[in-house]
């Protein structure tokens, strides 16, 4: 604490000539917070530094899809994690749009493609390679897909095209899709219990690494216009037939007019960049240590001094 | 034409209602039959996508000319600022939230000391107990903060839908127009499903607390109107006159003399308003709406039962103390002083909840555990009910009965039945449901069931409607299977009776969210989880009109039977059972409406219907595609209100019940 206390008179000392410049707005900033953790607590852990900045910050829950439209409206003023593969079209459409502005990328790379668990690899020892995952497909099988294997697949809206990638590489699976992410969990926690294989939509950085350690499944590499042309890919008259890129951005979006109410908020903004260890460290604590967000937020700027103070000043 | 009807049974008619409808099956039988055999042209087997008009096109020009060009957005934004500003004190003032008036938060503590108080009051040591208990659970088990940032919420809705509710209850009676135009929309918005209120609650009121205030008391409304306007009908006549013959001028005859009559009625809508408001608790979380329901939903995406599973006793013990206070505050009529009755003496249960939040504010002072629970000094068991539900799941008979339920009733029984309603003929499938109002109900209901069904149709959304409609007669039938005997072997003991109206009342406050998992977890996402879910949802309404139904079945009718010599079953069958079908029906449309209000929710396990169309409007801004998705869950809904409604009263009317 008094370390920050510290940071806190430094950054302010170091910043007095500057707010005689360009004050920040009063009026508190309001920052999205969805139902995942490593966000939850990213937008904590932002927050409080935006606190030290000396701005008033508050938080407001909204779904992760809709929040590109109230970051438009500047009724939220940030947005801390846009992953290319699952927001990606949400936040180009509203960059279209006008209003909301990129702030840059995390140092950070996502992943979003078919997963499995540790325990599969054992009942099907090829893995992570595609056609190995192909000839075990029985070993995916339920009771609705006979002797298909299943692929449990996200959200339909997440748009994931795991049934065109299934077709396209003639693969003997049926895709299911989930209804939201709790429901996936819920799949690979009953499967956990006697060691079921499976294989699932999954995405990294995320809490789930660290509760069921796991593989993606290695396909065809991602090539620039996999989904757009044909020609391109192993299968030269069907889209979709490669795995997704395996590095994603991460970027921060704000309202367009955030740089002009709150600048030194804004500049702060700019330098957050956080790395993939970082950001599953911050998930780890809620997830597995069960603290509350703001105090996960708290400890992890304790013990991470360095990488932060100097945004502040 | 007025000697016609009056002639009964007409003689032009040549077809009585039952054999229209025979006609009908018949002809529905017919089409399906040819369809199978590969002679039913493509446009009379579904509507062809040419012909479906683009409602949601017109809708968002609409919405859009209406919040933009006529300015709805501007006066909305602006209610939103005082909305907001109302949202921040009573944040302030619960937990804390950085506004004006800066006093807040109360300590946990005296919120208990008050709670109990108020319980004494009004219902004795059982009440005080729930009320105080309640508190010192929440705050135990670390969810104070979050559960406050429900109540504060709650606290602006619930007053807002009261004060909507009676004023357009009283205008409803009063003028007859007004009660023409609220009725048919209060049948919509009863049927319509949550999500239609949600988007444009965050369009036109902002994410945040504020769209959660405003979907919150929208959907808590209609019972208070309806309560409203029943309460005042049935004032008697005589206080009327007495209020008249005192010189009343109108507005103090509606003060002092309609209101009061009404208390009960008002009341009983209070209690309604209050119950619906907890039941939104977690729905309105998806527009950002903060506390229990947020945490619920991020607990959920991480994988955490045993956390989810505390919120949802939370909520639950939230529900069932407001549930019975305001119940006991209906039944508690106003006490009278003798004339000089001291001033302490007349109000000492007010200065004894005084003392106690005065006394147990200035102790947290000095003692900030009585002011809060910090970091790792709650209770909560999470991750020792994590394994003790994952343990349960995984035992072998458990596995055994869901595999088993998998491979046959999902496999062999749901998936076929929903194939097989799938290759019904649109048209056919209309005449079908036509022919259910006719037989049933009678014309008039019949014409609405085509008028609403060809809606649909002409939506564009057939398919996924059946599929709603599939999960929606499946869940219902298995609840009736199960949910009726329950009900009536239940209903021979008043001991039991009580026992399993709690557990109703139990099943139906526990937010539905936390049995999804479980319900995943057994089933894999599949239809049966789908429709395991809607079925403990349904089962309530079944089992709880079967209790009330059969019990409240005239006593000189039963002892007729015995004096008869009738056997228990004879009893059952012959007597109990058909006095008590209205009521049971009741409780069977019932269940139908809860089931399209679950069937919504069950699109986060996964399905292919309406809900999860509906949850995909959601993320976006597609207001226009929203709302004609559902409406058509509301015109298929509305259409079995109708009907088994009709036909309930019909029967009691019958009867001479």
């Amino acid at each position: 604490m008094k370390k920050m206390t510290t940071a806190l008179t430094a950054g302010v000392l170091s910043l007095a000539p500057l707010a005689a410049l360009a004050q920040d707005s009063n009026d508190p900033i309001v920052i999205p917070i969805h139902n995942w953790s490593s966000q939850i607590v990213m937008s904590n852990v932002v927050g409080q530094i935006l606190e030290e900045n000396g701005n008033a910050v508050e938080y407001v829950t909204t779904d992760s899809q809709a929040v590109y439209e109230s970051v438009r409206l500047g009724d939220v003023t940030l947005e801390l994690e846009v992953w290319e593969g699952a927001f990606g079209a949400s936040f180009r459409e509203a960059l279209d749009k006008g209003g909301i502005v990129d702030v840059g990328d995390h140092n950070a790379v996502t992943r979003e493609d078919w997963w499995y668990p540790m325990w599969t690899k054992d009942a099907c020892p090829g893995l992570p390679s595609w056609e190995a995952l192909n000839d075990c497909a029985a070993l995916f099988a339920t009771a609705e897909t006979g002797d298909k294997g299943r692929y449990l697949d996200g959200p339909v809206d997440w748009l994931k095209h795991g049934q065109e990638r299934v077709e396209a590489l003639g693969m003997d699976f049926v895709v299911v899709n989930a209804g939201s992410a709790a429901a996936l969990w819920a799949e690979i926690g009953a499967a956990e219990a006697d060691k079921r294989p499976i294989v699932v939509f999954n995405w990294t950085p995320n809490f789930a690494e660290a509760v069921w350690p796991g593989e993606f499944v290695e396909f065809p590499a991602w090539v620039d216009g996999c989904d757009t042309d044909p020609s391109v890919g192993p299968n030269p008259d069907a889209l979709f037939d490669c795995g997704n890129p395996a590095n994603g951005y991460l970027k921060k979006a704000a309202w367009e007019g955030m740089e002009e109410k709150w600048p030194s908020a804004y500049a702060v903004l700019e330098q957050v960049s956080f790395t993939n260890p970082q950001i599953a460290e911050m998930a780890r604590l809620v997830d597995v240590d069960e603290l509350e967000p703001d105090e996960a937020a708290e400890v992890w700027l304790e013990a991470n001094p360095d990488v932060w103070q100097g945004w502040v000043n | 034409m007025s000697v016609e009807t009056t002639s009964l049974p007409a003689p032009k008619a040549a077809l009585s209602n039952s054999q229209l409808a025979l006609c009908f099956v018949a002809a529905a039988v017919v089409m399906t039959v040819v369809q199978y055999l590969g002679g039913l042209p493509e446009w009379l087997h579904r509507l062809p996508e040419a012909l479906v008009p683009n409602f949601a096109g017109w809708l968002d020009a609409i919405f859009n000319f209406v919040k933009d060009d006529l300015g709805l957005l501007v006066v909305t934004r602006t209610l939103t600022e005082g909305l907001e500003w109302l949202l921040d004190a009573s944040g302030n003032i619960f937990f804390g939230k950085r506004r004006w008036p800066n006093i807040g938060p109360i300590p946990w503590t005296a919120m208990a000391a008050v709670a109990a108080v108020v319980g004494y009051y009004l219902g004795g040591w059982r009440l005080a107990l729930l009320g105080g208990g309640t508190m010192v659970w929440t705050a135990l088990i670390g969810q104070w903060e979050i559960a406050m940032q429900t109540m504060s919420v709650l606290a602006i809705a619930a007053p807002l839908a009261f004060v909507i509710g009676l004023s357009l209850g009283i205008a409803a009676w009063k003028y007859a127009w007004v009660d023409n135009v609220i009725k048919p929309v209060l049948s919509v918005l009863q049927t319509l499903p949550f999500f239609t209120y949600l988007l444009p609650a965050v369009i036109f009121f902002k994410v945040g607390p504020t769209a959660g205030a405003v979907a919150t008391t929208i959907y808590a409304i209609p019972p208070m109107i309806l309560m409203t306007t029943l309460g005042l009908k049935k004032v008697s006549p005589e206080v009327v006159e007495a209020g008249k013959m005192s010189g009343c001028s109108r507005f103090q005859m509606l003060r002092h003399v309609y209101l009061p009559s009404a208390r009960t009625e008002i009341l009983v809508g209070v209690n309604q308003v209050i119950m619906l408001c907890l039941a939104m608790v977690v729905l309105t979380a998806f527009i950002g709406m903060p506390g229990l329901g947020a945490k619920l939903l991020a607990m959920m995406g991480s994988f955490k039962l045993g956390r989810s599973f505390e919120i949802g006793v939370t909520i639950v013990l939230l529900a069932v103390m407001l549930d019975r206070m305001s119940k006991a505050w209906v039944v508690k009529q106003p006490v009278h002083f003798e004339r000089g009755t001291p001033f302490w003496k007349r109000h000492q249960m007010l200065l004894l909840g005084i003392a106690a939040f005065v006394g147990l504010t200035l102790i947290s002072l000095v003692a900030p555990i009585f002011a809060e629970i910090g970091r790792g000094q709650d209770f909560s068991q999470g991750k020792e009910l994590d394994n003790l539900i994952k343990a349960f799941l995984n035992i072998e008979w458990v596995k055994a009965t869901t595999g088993f339920l998998r491979a046959f009733l999902n496999v062999q029984v749901l998936i076929p039945f929903r194939n097989f309603m799938l290759s019904i003929p649109t048209p056919a499938f209309i005449l079908l449901v036509a022919a259910f109002a006719l037989a049933l109900a009678g014309r008039k209901q019949a014409i609405y069931a085509v008028i609403f069904f060809s809606l649909v149709a002409l939506s564009g959304w057939w398919d996924r409607a059946i599929i709603t409609l599939y999960s929606v007669i499946s869940a219902v039938t298995l609840a009736a299977l199960i949910g009726l005997p329950v009900g009536i072997i239940a209903a021979r003991s008043e001991k039991w009776s009580t026992r399993v109206l709690l557990i109703c009342d139990t099943a139906q406050t526990f937010p539905s969210f936390v049995y999804l998992i479980p319900a995943i977890m057994l089933f894999g996402i599949t239809d049966i989880a789908v429709i395991f879910s809607i079925l403990i949802f349904a089962m309530v309404p079944l089992t709880r009109y079967t209790i009330e139904g059969l019990r409240t079945v005239p006593e000189e009718m039963t002892e007729a039977a015995d004096m008869a010599g009738a056997t228990r079953m004879q009893k059952l069958w012959s007597v109990q059972l058909p006095l008590a079908l209205p009521t049971m029906a009741v409780g069977f449309n019932q269940a139908i409406m809860f089931a399209f209000f679950m069937v919504i929710i069950a699109a986060f396990i996964g399905t292919q219907d309406l809900g999860q169309e509906l949850q995909r409007t959601l993320a976006g801004t597609d207001l226009g595609k929203n709302f004609v998705l559902g409406i058509c869950v509301s015109l298929m809904a509305l259409t079995f209100d109708l009907t088994i409604m009709k036909w309930a009263s019909d029967k009691k009317a019958v009867l001479g019940l």
